[in-house]
């Protein structure tokens, strides 16, 4: 006895630093999986209010840009209501009720993150404006991520250039899907993988969210093909999908929340 | 004493805060980001409590984490240098070491410059070999390691150039 506890007192340094290191691999193997339980998150009040308090004097110097991008979003969307003949001239919206199955939330970016290999950002809403994990994030031009973890007032978004998430993506003029993964070497082309042989393909046509999964409904805009080759197998396509969003300059973004999500979660977990 | 452990919270917080909110959205040509908190393990005064010295390491880096949404992988590789470090010293600066004199600001340069290589660039060998967590793009590791290394050093020396107090 006295040998094993003069053994540690000897070598508690070293004891000290593996158990230290295998916390850090603890964690930094938990950050490479998708969705499990982690402390180390930037959406806690700490990290999450510095961020925001930052992001409040940044943000000013990108106003003029971030501006332009609504008015061109605003400018999309009053051509489609002024220009469709009597069907939605009367847009009476009550605030009280909920068309559809997708409930929108405005959020902001605090902290925007695209030059690591598990991209992860930060927003300015949580628990408290209802927030929850597997929400869906978009921006005006195209798709961004998806909410990993909530806390009161922050939530962390894990982005798609993420090797941990896969999305459902199909093209816009057939049905034929896959899912989009990001092979991590350029910010601003993801990679749209399990794409059939014998799908038409060309160069310049666009990607959308297939609606497949319940997180993005169908349609949302991705990004248009750069090019494409076939796998070793020579059965399916790897596409180079350039984005439509600029993923480096992001700040307004919205929240998708399917609100028939935990029926389909029930109707799933049962089969 | 408190005037020690005051100076030294001060820079914690304030290397934190740099990296975190600067250092980090820097980007140079794609993805060089410099990784200069690591002077708080090099700096840090050498006595022999080394267990304390390993658990601020090891709250520096996971502080990092925290901010960075990185899991573990900087408190790994700040407590693996604080591991280290007197091995390097001893390396680093022989006699002065062993005799328990040395005084950082009076240091060899070239010795100080071999110093805080050694140490920047094991730090980010392992950083970025948890971050990337493949073998099969060992070379990149390498690359990023090459390159932030640089960018690293050259910070530290040039703060601890500007910091450091003639008195």
């Amino acid at each position: 006895m006295q040998q094993i506890i003069n053994f540690f007192l000897r070598n508690k340094t070293f004891l000290l630093y593996l158990f230290l290191m295998f916390l850090a691999i603890v964690f930094t193997i938990q950050s490479h999986s998708y969705h499990r339980s982690r402390f180390i998150n930037s959406a806690n009040f700490l990290t999450g209010g510095i961020y925001n308090s930052v992001n409040n004097v940044q943000s000013f110097f990108n106003l003029r840009h971030q501006n332009d991008l609504l008015q061109e979003e605003n400018n999309y969307l009053k051509s489609i209501l002024y220009n469709s003949e009597g069907k939605l001239q009367d847009v009476f919206i009550d605030s009280t009720q909920f068309y559809g199955n997708y409930r929108f939330t405005p959020a902001r970016i605090i902290k925007n993150s695209y030059a690591l290999n598990n991209n992860v950002l930060t927003l300015n809403k949580g628990k408290k404006d209802s927030i929850k994990q597997d929400f869906g994030v978009i921006t005006s031009k195209g798709i961004l991520g998806i909410v990993d973890k909530t806390s009161n007032k922050y939530a962390t978004v894990l982005s798609i250039l993420n090797t941990n998430v896969k999305i459902s993506a199909q093209l816009k003029n057939t049905n034929h899907f896959g899912s989009l993964v990001w092979n991590t070497e350029s910010p601003n082309m993801v990679q749209l993988t399990e794409i059939q042989k014998i799908a038409p393909l060309k160069k310049g046509d666009t990607i959308i969210t297939s609606g497949r999964s319940i997180i993005f409904p169908k349609g949302i805009r991705i990004g248009t093909i750069e090019s494409f080759e076939l796998d070793a197998a020579e059965n399916f396509y790897t596409i180079n999908v350039k984005l439509f969003n600029d993923m480096t300059n992001i700040e307004h973004v919205y929240v998708i929340e399917n609100t028939d999500r935990d029926e389909i979660n029930t109707l799933l977990n049962n089969e | 004493m408190n005037n020690v452990i005051f100076s030294f919270s001060l820079r914690f917080i304030v290397l934190v805060l740099v990296q975190v909110l600067i250092l980090n959205h820097i980007n140079f040509l794609g993805n060089i980001n410099p990784y200069p908190y690591v002077i708080f393990i090099c700096l840090f005064p050498i006595n022999n409590n080394r267990l304390l010295f390993l658990l601020i390491s090891f709250l520096l880096g996971l502080t990092v984490d925290l901010f960075s949404d990185s899991g573990g992988v900087h408190a790994a590789a700040s407590v693996t240098i604080a591991f280290i470090r007197p091995v390097v010293l001893k390396f680093c600066f022989g006699s002065v070491y062993e005799h328990q004199t040395i005084k950082f600001k009076n240091v060899d340069f070239g010795a100080k410059i071999i110093y805080f290589t050694i140490l920047v660039l094991i730090h980010h060998i392992i950083l970025f070999s948890l971050e990337i967590f493949n073998i099969s793009r060992i070379l990149l590791v390498l690359q990023k390691t090459l390159f932030s290394g640089i960018f690293t050093i050259l910070l530290c020396i040039v703060s601890s150039i500007i910091f450091s107090r003639k008195t």
